[in-house]
């Protein structure tokens, strides 16, 4: 497995987030990167809770909701700093993801798509009701993280796109980091045995309900972590994030992708990130693309891009 | 490798799709589609006509108009994208768009920090209060329309009313603005009750504010399907009481939907455009609200809306103000906005100053009676 | 208790209009374990074309059938090239797909006709009907009935019929079926044709209730998919009862609790469900094979 190599692949991603900037022609292009980072982060958490240990959630935007409003009530009611606030709302959404995991997670298939679908519009519709905390469907304001500030005292001045595409690009590193150790370890041996197939990894003594909920605690921090960077960044946040098209966008991105691996499920939210961007030259055809390019994806290339592209090239050299 | 390659494709794809230069360039970011369709659609439909006729007619200070418009589906991260594109990318002159009030907040910054003057279509208050030097905006806020169907109450003797609204972002923020304002006219709000934007079925909200003793009248913000089912299960339960629907559903098509005999009696404000026809002769409106009426049924085959008008009125403010500075500089074009005197559009005649950036008064709004299928002006 | 009846009335009115999205799954799922989510988009076809043949002129039992059947022909197509090529994909590839054809679907009609909403007339008037202090519109039967109506047809197929027991062979154990003489690919072709019609057959009856626009689908496949996992994916049974209980439980949440928090209240039943039946309320029983 030449892309699943841990060295390989965050030598890639490195590489990438470094050297692209040299082709941009504006900032607007670090805008669009530090989305891809923000959704690759999310998508590296569901390749732990998908490609590792075949599970499946449609309401992961719901964890990456809590995370944005944590970040955006945090500091106001608790006055928490922004930073802090995202490490709070991290640990809020692990704590609700080992909540309601255990009883979520005895479910299969569609029907643990249809009860994670279930937390998600939970979630979405209670940031939208509660008007008078989250501002209601209008969205919020989130405070300034404040850390470009303490980087130009330092000397480096960033402009605010430049900033963030860094910054969530290291996140986002961090986290490839993480989830490429979690495959190598115990645990993710564990993991991927059950995806296989939980009887004959319960057979061979593995906690399948116990590694089952790792992996969905753990790609709830993941989600809940990029849903607190598109808050600060944005520094504006509205329910949308917590909705169902959401979480559909960061599923989808991760088997289109390659939910098996980082980097596919990475090129993956490359892909669905760039796509509405580029495809605004097609004006009202956008939506009949983006569909049309889910599915011939998914039905051509069933392990998702960049594992068929991988196999064709290892196929041809052969 | 492939991500180099990947990127750098982009990037040309990018650069190609990118227009070639031209005079001035005019962005916008609409909702489309989404949930908000219903109000973006017309938007960006009336953007691009009046730009056709204006570069048909010789175009402004001579130069032609570039427009260029995202659909941004009513998401408030991707039209912060877009808004980033426009400024940085696309390196616009001024921007129209905003079609909800969510996508507003979330992409005002973005033309704060460029210093990008941008002319909102949405209605909450809190997109021009407090003042931001470059941030515009022309239809009514919600409060106002708020105030207008409170004042028609009040002449009626109505002080107890009902409120069923949208769990949307239009009907959660009437509503809000509308409980802010309504205790300074004596009327209070004894049952309020919520639907969501796809419900097929109002009737148990409206059974329940049905049997509230002393309601006198029912209030309905929202936008979309939902007016149109309250108010046909409004009928179906011949609740009897006035019924009072927003500017939101301030169009043709309401009618069309709810069922002229279900409609029959429903109040709202509304703007002129509605009531082209019957405006009095001297009315200052009359011209332009016709013209773009005509205009724009022409184009569209399509009925006018409000929203529309919106953007119409944007487009022209910002017309007129680019013909007044003499110049396609944001910052003189801002200055030139805000400058903005007596304008007559199809929501009112506008008058910015610098500590207004609407310059509409409650005069601009008209109460509306649904007769036979019908609009009627109620004054 | 007029009130009680009028919830109660309104419940069973928007329950139909989810248990006939339901019914629409059940069929797919039966024949391929396919949880088609462009079946809402089936349902806005339905009412759309049934829409723009009317506006044209077509008289409405006309238009309505040109609407089912052009879309039992999408259906065909729909499984032609995005299904069948992807057989044997796993669950989470076949929700992308279905999901994709959705957005798809949606954004053809938008082209085709447009963005606006839409009704047409209800088939019998709009006189409420009294019922004890209550009221029901006439439209509101028929969806009743044609839920009821699909419901027993479906209820036939599966039990009565060749065909009906060859797409249940089918789902059980394709390769089996194959080998007792079932077409596999006919009985999935036909699966589809009758989703779909199934599908646009709810929205000719829906329409004058609910409106249509192009974007209507979404709202309701979730709905309906939700009703059919409560009672358990596949069964009619099941996406009946599910999709009246999944109305009725709204409509007495807004009536008595909370009208903010009525969805949120059928999707915690759903859960709370769901904890103790893990397959539904009449769901089958599967066991895993190793």
């Amino acid at each position: 497995m030449r892309f699943s190599s841990k060295a390989t692949t965050l030598l890639i991603l490195i590489a990438v987030i470094a050297i692209a900037p040299v082709f941009f022609p504006s900032s607007y292009y670090f805008r669009v990167g530090s989305l891809i980072f923000v959704n690759g982060l999310a998508v590296t958490g569901l390749v732990v809770l998908i490609g590792y240990a075949g599970q499946i959630s449609l309401g992961h935007a719901g964890f990456a909701g809590i995370g944005a409003y944590a970040c955006a009530l945090a500091p106001v009611h608790l006055g928490l700093h922004p930073a802090l606030a995202a490490v709070f709302g991290a640990a809020l959404s692990a704590t609700i993801a080992f909540l309601v995991g255990r009883p979520i997670l005895r479910l299969k298939g569609y029907y643990l798509a249809v009860a994670s679908l279930g937390f998600g519009i939970l979630v979405s519709m209670v940031l939208s009701n509660e008007a008078r905390l989250t501002g209601g469907p209008d969205g919020m304001a989130v405070p300034e993280l404040g850390l470009r500030g303490v980087l130009r005292t330092v000397g480096v001045d960033l402009s605010n796109t430049e900033f963030w595409y860094a910054f969530s690009g290291l996140v986002l590193v961090l986290g490839a980091w993480l989830a490429l150790n979690l495959y190598h370890s115990p645990t993710g041996r564990a993991l991927r045995a059950l995806h296989g197939s939980e009887i004959a990894a319960r057979t061979v003594g593995v906690d399948v309900a116990h590694y089952k909920l790792v992996a969905f605690v753990l790609s709830a921090v993941y989600a809940s972590v990029s849903g607190s960077l598109l808050a600060l960044q944005n520094k504006f946040i509205t329910p949308d994030v917590a909705g169902f098209m959401h979480s559909i966008e960061m599923v989808t991105m991760t088997v289109l992708g390659g939910a098996g691996s980082v980097l596919g499920a990475i090129l993956g939210a490359v892909i669905l990130t760039t796509l509405p961007q580029v495809l605004t030259i097609f004006q009202e055809y956008e939506q009949l693309m983006l569909g049309l390019v889910m599915m011939l994806v998914m039905i051509f290339m069933r392990q998702g891009l960049l594992p068929s592209i991988a196999r064709s090239v290892r196929g041809r050299g052969e | 490798m492939k991500f180099a390659l990947t990127t750098t494709a982009l990037a040309l794809v990018l650069g190609i799709a990118a227009p070639a230069f031209a005079d001035i360039r005019i962005g916008a970011t609409l909702s489309e589609t989404g949930p908000a369709a219903f109000l973006g659609d017309p938007e960006a439909k009336t953007l691009k006509m009046l730009v056709e006729e204006i570069n048909a007619a010789g175009g402004v200070n001579g130069e032609k108009i570039e427009l260029i418009v995202y659909d941004d589906g009513g998401d408030p991260n991707k039209a912060r994208t877009f808004a980033t594109r426009l400024v940085e990318d696309d390196e616009v002159v001024a921007v129209i768009g905003g079609t909800t009030t969510g996508t507003s907040m979330a992409i005002i910054p973005v033309f704060e920090d460029a210093e990008v003057p941008f002319i909102s279509l949405a209605g909450a208050i809190e997109i021009i209060d407090p003042v931001k030097p470059y941030t515009f905006k022309t239809p009514h806020t919600d409060r106002m329309a708020c105030a207008k169907i409170f004042e028609d109450m009040k002449k009626t003797g109505i002080t107890k009313i009902g409120v069923i609204s949208g769990s949307d972002g239009f009907g959660a923020s009437m509503r809000k603005q509308c409980l802010e304002i309504i205790g300074e006219y004596g009327i209070e709000v004894l049952a309020d009750e919520t639907y969501g934007p796809t419900d097929a079925d109002m009737t148990p909200q409206l059974t329940n504010i049905k049997g509230k003793e002393g309601i006198q009248a029912v209030l309905n913000p929202g936008f979309g399907q939902g007016p149109a089912i309250v108010t046909r299960n409004y009928a179906q339960l011949a609740v009897g009481l006035p019924l009072y629907q927003s500017h939101g559903v301030a169009s043709d098509g309401f009618i069309e939907l709810a069922g002229a005999e279900a409609a029959e009696g429903v109040r709202l404000p509304g703007t002129a455009l509605l009531v082209a026809e019957i405006l009095p002769e001297n009315d200052p409106q009359r011209k332009v609200v016709t013209a773009y009426k005509e205009a724009y049924e022409k184009a569209t085959g399509k009925p006018v809306s409000t929203f529309g008008g919106y953007a119409h009125d944007a487009l022209r403010i910002l017309v007129d103000a680019i013909v007044r500075a003499g110049s396609a500089e944001p910052s003189d074009i801002r200055d030139a906005i805000e400058a903005t005197k007596g304008f007559v559009g199809t929501t009112g005649t506008v008058t910015m100053t610098a500590e207004d950036h609407l310059g509409l008064d409650l005069s601009a709004f008209r109460m509306l009676e649904i007769e036979k299928g019908g609009w009627k002006i109620v004054e | 208790m007029p009130e009680l009846l009028q919830f109660l009335l309104s419940g069973i009115t928007v329950g139909a209009v989810y248990a006939l999205v339901a019914l629409g799954f059940t069929i797919i799922y039966n024949a391929s374990d396919v949880v088609n989510f462009a079946q809402g988009e089936f349902v806005m076809l339905g009412g759309m074309i049934t829409f723009f043949a009317h506006a044209a002129g077509l008289p409405l039992p006309l238009a309505a059938l040109i609407a089912i059947i052009a879309t039992a022909a999408i259906g065909v197509a729909l499984n032609k090239l995005a299904i069948e090529p992807a057989r044997g994909a796993p669950v989470v590839s076949l929700i992308i797909i279905t999901i994709g054809a959705s957005i798809f679907i949606r954004g053809a009609t938008q082209l085709i006709f447009d963005k606006q909403l839409h009704r047409f007339p209800a088939f019998s008037g709009d006189q409420p009907i009294l019922i004890g202090g209550a009221t029901i519109l006439p439209q509101s039967l028929w969806v009743i009935a044609g839920a009821l109506a699909i419901f027993f047809c479906l209820w036939l197929f599966f039990t009565r019929t060749l065909i009906g027991r060859a797409v249940l062979a089918t789902a059980n154990n394709r390769i089996a079926a194959q080998l007792v003489g079932i077409n596999t690919n006919y009985v999935m072709t036909l699966s589809f044709a009758m989703s779909a019609a199934i599908g646009a057959l709810a929205g000719v009856l829906v329409t004058p209730i609910t409106l249509t626009g192009y974007d209507v689908g979404l709202a309701l496949a979730l709905k309906g998919f939700a009703a059919a996992m409560l009672g358990g994916m596949g069964n009619p049974k099941g996406a009946l009862v599910g999709g009246l209980l999944l109305g009725v439980l709204e409509a007495m949440t807004a009536g008595y609790i909370s009208s903010q928090y009525k969805d949120a209240a059928a999707f915690v039943v759903i859960l709370a469900v769901l904890f103790a039946m893990p397959q539904g309320l009449f769901g089958r029983k599967s066991t895993d094979r190793v």
